[in-house]
C-alpha cells in the first residue's frame, strides 16, 4: 500500500496499462505537452511518446468517434474529455456509435474503449463546467459507467475499464483529484471488478447510497447521525452504475428498512430517481419509509460562491433527509 | 458516343466558368445544366474479365435494389429503404480500386457497398427482412449492414456519423503499421456536418490513410446541393483542412476507379488523406417514402440517359469486348442471385425473442452485476436473464409485445406469408407514421 492522491492513482493506472498492452493509447485535448487539464496524464508523453499519448484538436465528437473506429479495428483507446460538459458535444458518437455498434452489427465487433471525464461543482466554474451527468450515461444501454470515489477505486476501476471489452464512461470528480488514499502498489494491484459496490460503513438503521463524490458526503453525514442522533447508517458506494450492484443495495435495505440516495446531479430523471424505483420494486415490503433523495438543485450551476454551495448537497442535507425517514408516518 | 462526350465536355466548360456565386439562378438552368456530370478522363477499357466483373457487380446491385424496393412495397421490409439505383458506378468503381485489407465505411445507402465488397446477398436481404440470418442478425436493418470479414465497417444512420469512425480506422491502420487504407463514403448532404471539418482536419494532422469519397447525388433528401452548400464543387471542400481533392464522373465506373486508385495511392504512400467527389444521381427517391416533388421528371430523365450500367454496357459492346448476349447472361445471373436472396430471406426465421438482449454487452467471466435492468415487468429483472431464467410473466410479455409485429405467435412467425402472394401494401400510412427520411 502507498498513500497517494486520486489523480496520482489514475496516472498510475494509465501508466501500468500503457506498459501492459501496446494496443492501449491515450488521446485528448491537452493531455500531452500540457499534461492534462487536471494533470492526470502527468509525465506520460515523456515516457510513452507521441504515438501512445496523443494531443488532439478541440473536436470532442471526432476524438470520441476516432476512438470508436480505432477500437473496432483492434486498438484499446482511452479518450480524455476535459470536462463532462464537453462530452455533450460527443454524445452522438457516444450513443449512436460507441454504445450501439456491437448491438446494431449483431456482435461482429466490439468497442473496447474508455472515455474518461471529470465532473462536479465547487470550483465556481459556473453553468458550463460544473455539472454531474452520470444519470445521462447511466441511461444508455451498451455503456458501462464507473464513478470511483477513492484513490484505490480510481486505480482499480480504471485498470478494469481499460481491460473491459465494452465502452466505459469513466467519470472522475474534480473535487476528488487532490484527495489522498491508500492504493495497492504496482504488481499487487489487480484490476477491480465492475458491478461490486463497497460498503463504506456498516449500520442497521438506514442505508445511504452515495454516488461519486457524494459517497463522501454520505459518510460524513453518517458520523453526525451516529454522534448526534444515535442512528447507525450503512453507507454504500456503488462504484459502478452499469453494471449496478443492486443486490448489495437491496440486501442492505432489507436489513435497515430505510434508504436515502445522495447525488450531485439534478433530481429529475436522476440516479436516485432510478434507484428509488428499483428499491421499491425489489424491497417494498421491507421499507418503513419512502425512499429519500438528496440531489443537486434543479438549476444550472450558479457561479457566485454562496449560490453554488447552496446548489450542492452537503452532509446537513443528508442528515435532514435521513431524519425525515424516521418521522412517524 | 464521341459526340455525346464532346457535348458533355462543352457543358462542363460552361460549368467551370460559372461556378460558385456567379452561377445562374436554379430556374434559369436546364436540367442538363444542373451540375452537369464531369466527363472525367477517357480510360481504356480493361480486359474482358474485368469488364465482366464490373458489369456483373453493377447489375447485381441494380437488380438487388429493384427487388428490395418491391419487397418493401410488399411490406417484407420495414423502416426506411434507401436505394442506390443510378449510383452503381460510384460504388463499384470505388470498391474495385480497394485492396481486400482496406476498410470501407459507408452511409445508410449501403446495400450496394456490402454487395460490391463481396458480402453474401442472401444475408444482406435477410437483414432487410429483419431475419435471424441477416448480417446484423436483425439488430441493424437496411441502414446498418456490416461485414467484418470483408472489412465493410458498416452503414450508419446518422448523417456524417461515420466520418470520425473512418479517422479511427485510419488511425488503427497507421498505429498497427500496416499499409491498409480507408475509404469513407459520404453524401453531398453530409459534407455540411461539423464532423466533416473535424474529421478531415484530424486525418490530415495525423497523416492518416483515409480517402473521403463524396457521393454527390446532388440532393440531401429533397434539398438540392446548391440550396445547402455555398461551394458546390465539393472536391474543394477539403482545401482549408489540408485534404486535397479531385472530382470524377460518378457515372463512369472507370473514371471513379481511376480517381480512387490515385487517391488511395496518395493516402497510402504519402500518408496524405484525400477527398474525391463522384458526381452522380439517384434515379429513385431519397427513400421509398419520397414523392419526389423537389425535382422535375425531365431532370431525372436527363440523368437516366447517363445510366452508368447502360453507358458502360454500350461501350463494351461498341468496342467488342463483351456482347449483348453476354450482358444478358450476366443480367440473368444477377436476377437469379437476387431471387435466391429473397427466397433465403423469406425462409430465414425472425430472431428468437431472447435475442433482444444479445450482443449488447460483452460479458467477461462470471457476471457480477446488473448490466441491463429491465424494469418493464412486474418483476424487475436483469435484461440478460430473459434467456436463462426469465419468469413466465416476462416471456408472456415479450410474446405479447412481439405480437404487434403482426406476424403471429412464435409458431406462426416461423412460417411467414409468401411475399409473392403478399398483398401490395400502399406505403402511405406506414410512411406517414414513420416520417420520411
Ligand atoms: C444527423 C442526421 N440528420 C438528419 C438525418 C435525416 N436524413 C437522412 S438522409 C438525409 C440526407 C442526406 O443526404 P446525403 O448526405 O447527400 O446522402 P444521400 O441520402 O443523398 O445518399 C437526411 C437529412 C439523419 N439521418 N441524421
Ligand atoms: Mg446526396
Amino acid at each position: 500500500m502507498a498513500e497517494m492522491r486520486y489523480r496520482e492513482a489514475l496516472n498510475q493506472a494509465l501508466r501500468e496499462e500503457l506498459e501492459a498492452d501496446e494496443n492501449v493509447f491515450i488521446m485528448g485535448e491537452d493531455i500531452g505537452v500540457f499534461q492534462g487539464a487536471f494533470k492526470v496524464t502527468d509525465g506520460l508523453l515523456e515516457d510513452f511518446g507521441e504515438k501512445r499519448v496523443r494531443d488532439t484538436p478541440i473536436s470532442e465528437n471526432t476524438i470520441v468517434g476516432a476512438g470508436v473506429g480505432a477500437a473496432m479495428a483492434g486498438l484499446r483507446p482511452i479518450v480524455e474529455i476535459m470536462t463532462i460538459n464537453f462530452s455533450l458535444l460527443a454524445l452522438d458518437q457516444i450513443i449512436n456509435a460507441a454504445a450501439s455498434v456491437r448491438y446494431m452489427f449483431g456482435g461482429q465487433v466490439g468497442v473496447p474503449m474508455v472515455i474518461r471525464m471529470p465532473q462536479g461543482g465547487g470550483h465556481q466554474l459556473g453553468p458550463t463546467h460544473s455539472h454531474c451527468f452520470e444519470a445521462i450515461y447511466l441511461h444508455i444501454p451498451g455503456l458501462l459507467v464507473a464513478v470511483p470515489t477513492t484513490a484505490a477505486d480510481a486505480k482499480g476501476l480504471l485498470k478494469a475499464a481499460v481491460r473491459d471489452e465494452n465502452p466505459v464512461i469513466f467519470i472522475e470528480h474534480e473535487g476528488l483529484y487532490g484527495k489522498k488514499g491508500d492504493v495497492p502498489e504496482n504488481g499487487d494491484a489487480s484490476p477491480m471488478r465492475f458491478g461490486e459496490a463497497a460498503i463504506r460503513r456498516e449500520g442497521d438503521d438506514v442505508t445511504i447510497v452515495g454516488i461519486s463524490r457524494q459517497a463522501l458526503t454520505a459518510a460524513e453525514a453518517a458520523e453526525t447521525l451516529a454522534d448526534e442522533h444515535e442512528i447507525e447508517a450503512e453507507v454504500i458506494d456503488p462504484r459502478t452504475l452499469r453494471p449496478l450492484d443492486l443486490d448489495t443495495i437491496v440486501e442492505s435495505v432489507k436489513k435497515t428498512n430505510r434508504a436515502v440516495i445522495v447525488e450531485e446531479g439534478w433530481p429529475h430523471g436522476g440516479v436516485g430517481a432510478n434507484l428509488a424505483a428499483l428499491i421499491q420494486e425489489q424491497a417494498f415490503d421491507h421499507l418503513d419509509a419512502p425512499v429519500g433523495r438528496v440531489t443537486g438543485a434543479d438549476t444550472p450551476m450558479p457561479y457566485s460562491k454562496p449560490l453554488e454551495q447552496a446548489a450542492m448537497p452537503h452532509p446537513e442535507h443528508v442528515v435532514k433527509t435521513v431524519l425525515s425517514t424516521f418521522r412517524d408516518l | 458516343m464521341a459526340e455525346a462526350k464532346a457535348e458533355e465536355q462543352q457543358q462542363q466548360g460552361e460549368a467551370d466558368g460559372s461556378d460558385g456565386a456567379s452561377a445562374p439562378a436554379e430556374e434559369d438552368r436546364s436540367p442538363e445544366e444542373r451540375l452537369p456530370v464531369d466527363p472525367g478522363e477517357h480510360h481504356e477499357l480493361p480486359d474482358r474479365e474485368h469488364c465482366e466483373e464490373i458489369l456483373r457487380k453493377m447489375l447485381l446491385i441494380r437488380r438487388f435494389e429493384e427487388r428490395a424496393g418491391e419487397m418493401y412495397t410488399k411490406a417484407q421490409i420495414g423502416g426506411f429503404l434507401h436505394l442506390a439505383i443510378g449510383e452503381e458506378a460510384a460504388i463499384v468503381g470505388a470498391t474495385l480500386a480497394m485492396r481486400e485489407s482496406d476498410y470501407l465505411i459507408s452511409t445508410y445507402r449501403e446495400h450496394g457497398q456490402a454487395l460490391a465488397r463481396g458480402t453474401d446477398p442472401k444475408r444482406v436481404m435477410a437483414e432487410l427482412f429483419g431475419r435471424q440470418d441477416g448480417v446484423s442478425k436483425g439488430h441493424g436493418g437496411s441502414m446498418h449492414l456490416f461485414d467484418i470479414e470483408k472489412r465493410f465497417m458498416g452503414g450508419y444512420g446518422i448523417v456524417g456519423g461515420n466520418l470520425p469512425l473512418a479517422v479511427g480506422l485510419g488511425l488503427a491502420a497507421d498505429y498497427q503499421e500496416t499499409d491498409d487504407a480507408v475509404v469513407c463514403m459520404l453524401g453531398d448532404g453530409a459534407i455540411n456536418q461539423g464532423n466533416f471539418g473535424e474529421s478531415l482536419n484530424l486525418a490530415a494532422l495525423w497523416r492518416l490513410p483515409v480517402v473521403f469519397l463524396v457521393i454527390n447525388n446532388q440532393f440531401g433528401m429533397g434539398t438540392a446541393i446548391e440550396r445547402a452548400s455555398a461551394i458546390t464543387d465539393l472536391s474543394k471542400r477539403g482545401d482549408g483542412f489540408g485534404v486535397p481533392g479531385a472530382r470524377c464522373n460518378g457515372m463512369d465506373v472507370l473514371d471513379v476507379k481511376d480517381e480512387l486508385e490515385n487517391a488511395l495511392r496518395k493516402a497510402r504512400e504519402d500518408r496524405q488523406p484525400q477527398i474525391v467527389e463522384a458526381v452522380t444521381y439517384r434515379f429513385r427517391g431519397h427513400s421509398m417514402a419520397d414523392p419526389e416533388e423537389y425535382r422535375s421528371k425531365e431532370e431525372v430523365e436527363e440523368w437516366q440517359r447517363r445510366d452508368p450500367i447502360t453507358t458502360f454496357g454500350d461501350r463494351v459492346k461498341h468496342e467488342e469486348v463483351v456482347s449483348q448476349d453476354d450482358i444478358d447472361g450476366f443480367d440473368e445471373d444477377a436476377k437469379s442471385t437476387v431471387e435466391e436472396a429473397v427466397e433465403f430471406a423469406t425462409n430465414s426465421p425472425f430472431p428468437e425473442l431472447d435475442a433482444l438482449y444479445d450482443d449488447l454487452y460483452s460479458y467477461s467471466g462470471e457476471e457480477p452485476g446488473w448490466y441491463v435492468v429491465d424494469e418493464r415487468a412486474p418483476e424487475t429483472h436483469k435484461g440478460e436473464e430473459l434467456k436463462t431464467s426469465s419468469s413466465d410473466a416476462m416471456r408472456e410479455l415479450a410474446e405479447a409485445g412481439a405480437a404487434y409485429a403482426k406476424v403471429g405467435d412464435a409458431e406462426e412467425r416461423r412460417k411467414r406469408p409468401d411475399p409473392e402472394e403478399g398483398e401490395e401494401q400502399s406505403s402511405g400510412p406506414r410512411d406517414e407514421e414513420g416520417g420520411a427520411h
